[in-house]
C-alpha cells in the first residue's frame, strides 16, 4: 500500500514540477517561453561535453569485464569475502556494482534466478542492488558535465559508502532470519 | 585515483586477454563501449536541454530562491561554501528529491544541473570544489525511497513478498549517506589539490 503510494506521487511529481515551474513564472511576469529556450541552449553543451568521459571510462570498463580480468579478480579475492563474513556467491556482485549499471543488474537477476529472490542470497543481493549507486559512473558524468579532471576525494568517499552498504545489506538479512554463519546450510 | 584505477582496468584486462586468448573479444568490447557511451550523452540532451530550459524560468520567477531559503539549514550545514540563496542549492535538492523519488531519468539531468550551478561559483578551475565534493559523494550513496526496478524483478522471479526487501534497503540507504558524507568530511582536507 505505502509502496502505491509512493509509486502515485512518483509519478506526479515531473508533470507537477513542469506545470508549477511555467504558472509561476507566468505570475511573474516571466517571458517564459523566451527564457525557456534562451536556458535551453545550455543543455546540448553538457551532454555533449560528457562524451569524452564517458567514453573513456566506459571503454576501460567493456575491456576489463569482456577480458574475464573481473572474473579473474572475483576468484582471487573470495577468501577475503569470507573473512568479511560475506556469501562468496554476492562478491561478483558487490565488485562490478560500483563500475556498471547494467552489468550488476545482470548479475543481480541472475543471483535471483539461481537461489530464488525469497532466498537468504536473493534477499542480500536485492538489498546489495538497490542500496548502492554505480559510483564510478555518477562521479564520471557528474564531473565530466563541467569538465573536471581532479576530483579529488569523492571517489575514495564514494567506495566506501558502497563498501558499507554491501556489508550492512548483508548483516541486516543475517540478523533479520538469525542466521550466524556463512557456513549455515541455508546458503 | 581514477587514474589509477583506469589504468589498471585496462592493463589487466589487456593482459588477461592476452593470456586467455580473448583479444577479439577485448577489441570487440571496446568499440561497444564506446557506442553505449555516445548513446547515454546523446540520450541526455534532450533532457538536459529541457531541464535547462525550465530552471531558467524558475530562477527568472524566484522559485530556485525560494527552495534555497526551505532548504538552507540542511544545505548550510552540508555546503557552508554555496551562498544561502545561490540556485545551486535548489538544483541540489531538486537532484536530491528526484532521487528519493526514483526517477533516474530525471534525477540526473538535475544533477548535472546542479554541478553547472557549483561550477558558476568558479573558485577551482579544474579541480573539484568542496561543495562538489559533498554533492557527487551524497548522490554516489543513491538514496531512494521506491527502489522500484528491484521489486519488478523480485515480482518477475515469483517472490512471495517483493516489496519485503524494501525497509532493509532504505535502511542501507540512510546509512550509506551518512558514511559518504562523514567520509568526504574526514578525506577533504587531505585531498587539496589533487
Amino acid at each position: 500500500m505505502l509502496i502505491k503510494i509512493i509509486t502515485f506521487a512518483s509519478n506526479l511529481v515531473i508533470p507537477l514540477m513542469i506545470a508549477i515551474i511555467c504558472i509561476a513564472g507566468y505570475i511573474k511576469k516571466v517571458n517564459i517561453y523566451d527564457t525557456f529556450i534562451e536556458g535551453a541552449k545550455e543543455g546540448f553543451t553538457v551532454a555533449v561535453r560528457l562524451i569524452p568521459f564517458l567514453v573513456g571510462m566506459f571503454v576501460a570498463i567493456g575491456i576489463f569485464r569482456e577480458s574475464g580480468a573481473l572474473s579473474i579478480l572475483t576468484q582471487i579475492l573470495s577468501p577475503v569475502a569470507g573473512q568479511l563474513d560475506m556469501p562468496k556467491e554476492l562478491l561478483p556482485l558487490a565488485l562490478i556494482r560500483p563500475l556498471s549499471g547494467t552489468g550488476a543488474l545482470e548479475v543481480t537477476i541472475d543471483l535471483i534466478r539461481k537461489f530464488g529472490p525469497d532466498s537468504v542470497i536473493g534477499r542480500m543481493a536485492s538489498t546489495m542492488q538497490a542500496s548502492s549507486e554505480t559510483t564510478i559512473y555518477v562521479i564520471t558524468v557528474y564531473f565530466g558535465a563541467v569538465g573536471i579532471r581532479k576530483t579529488r576525494h569523492s571517489l575514495a568517499a564514494g567506495l566506501l559508502a558502497d563498501l558499507v552498504a554491501f556489508l550492512s545489506s548483508v548483516a541486516i538479512w543475517r540478523i533479520i532470519i538469525g542466521l550466524g554463519s556463512v557456513n549455515h546450510p541455508y546458503f | 585515483m581514477i587514474n589509477t584505477i583506469w589504468l589498471m582496468m585496462i592493463v589487466l584486462g589487456v593482459f588477461t586477454g592476452i593470456i586467455t586468448g580473448t583479444s577479439a573479444e577485448i577489441t570487440r568490447a571496446a568499440i561497444e563501449s564506446t557506442n553505449s557511451a555516445v548513446n547515454i550523452c546523446f540520450g541526455f540532451i534532450g533532457v538536459m536541454t529541457m531541464w535547462s530550459g525550465l530552471m531558467k524560468i524558475a530562477d527568472s520567477a524566484g522559485l530556485t530562491r525560494w527552495l534555497a531559503t526551505i532548504t538552507a539549514p540542511v544545505a548550510r550545514l552540508l555546503f557552508p561554501s554555496v551562498p544561502k540563496d545561490h540556485p545551486a542549492l535548489a538544483a541540489i535538492t531538486m537532484s536530491i528529491v528526484a532521487n528519493l523519488l526514483g526517477m533516474g531519468n530525471a534525477a540526473t539531468p538535475l544533477g548535472l544541473k546542479a554541478m553547472e550551478e557549483l561550477a558558476s561559483l568558479g573558485e577551482t578551475g579544474d579541480i573539484a570544489s568542496d561543495a562538489m565534493c559533498t554533492f557527487v559523494s551524497i548522490s554516489t550513496a543513491g538514496i531512494t525511497l521506491v527502489p522500484t526496478t528491484i521489486i519488478a524483478i523480485r515480482a518477475q522471479y515469483h517472490s512471495h513478498n517483493p516489496a519485503e526487501v524494501v525497509m532493509p534497503i532504505i535502511l542501507m540507504n540512510i546509512l550509506a549517506t551518512f558514511v559518504a558524507i562523514a567520509a568526504d568530511r574526514f578525506f577533504r582536507p587531505v585531498s587539496k589539490g589533487y
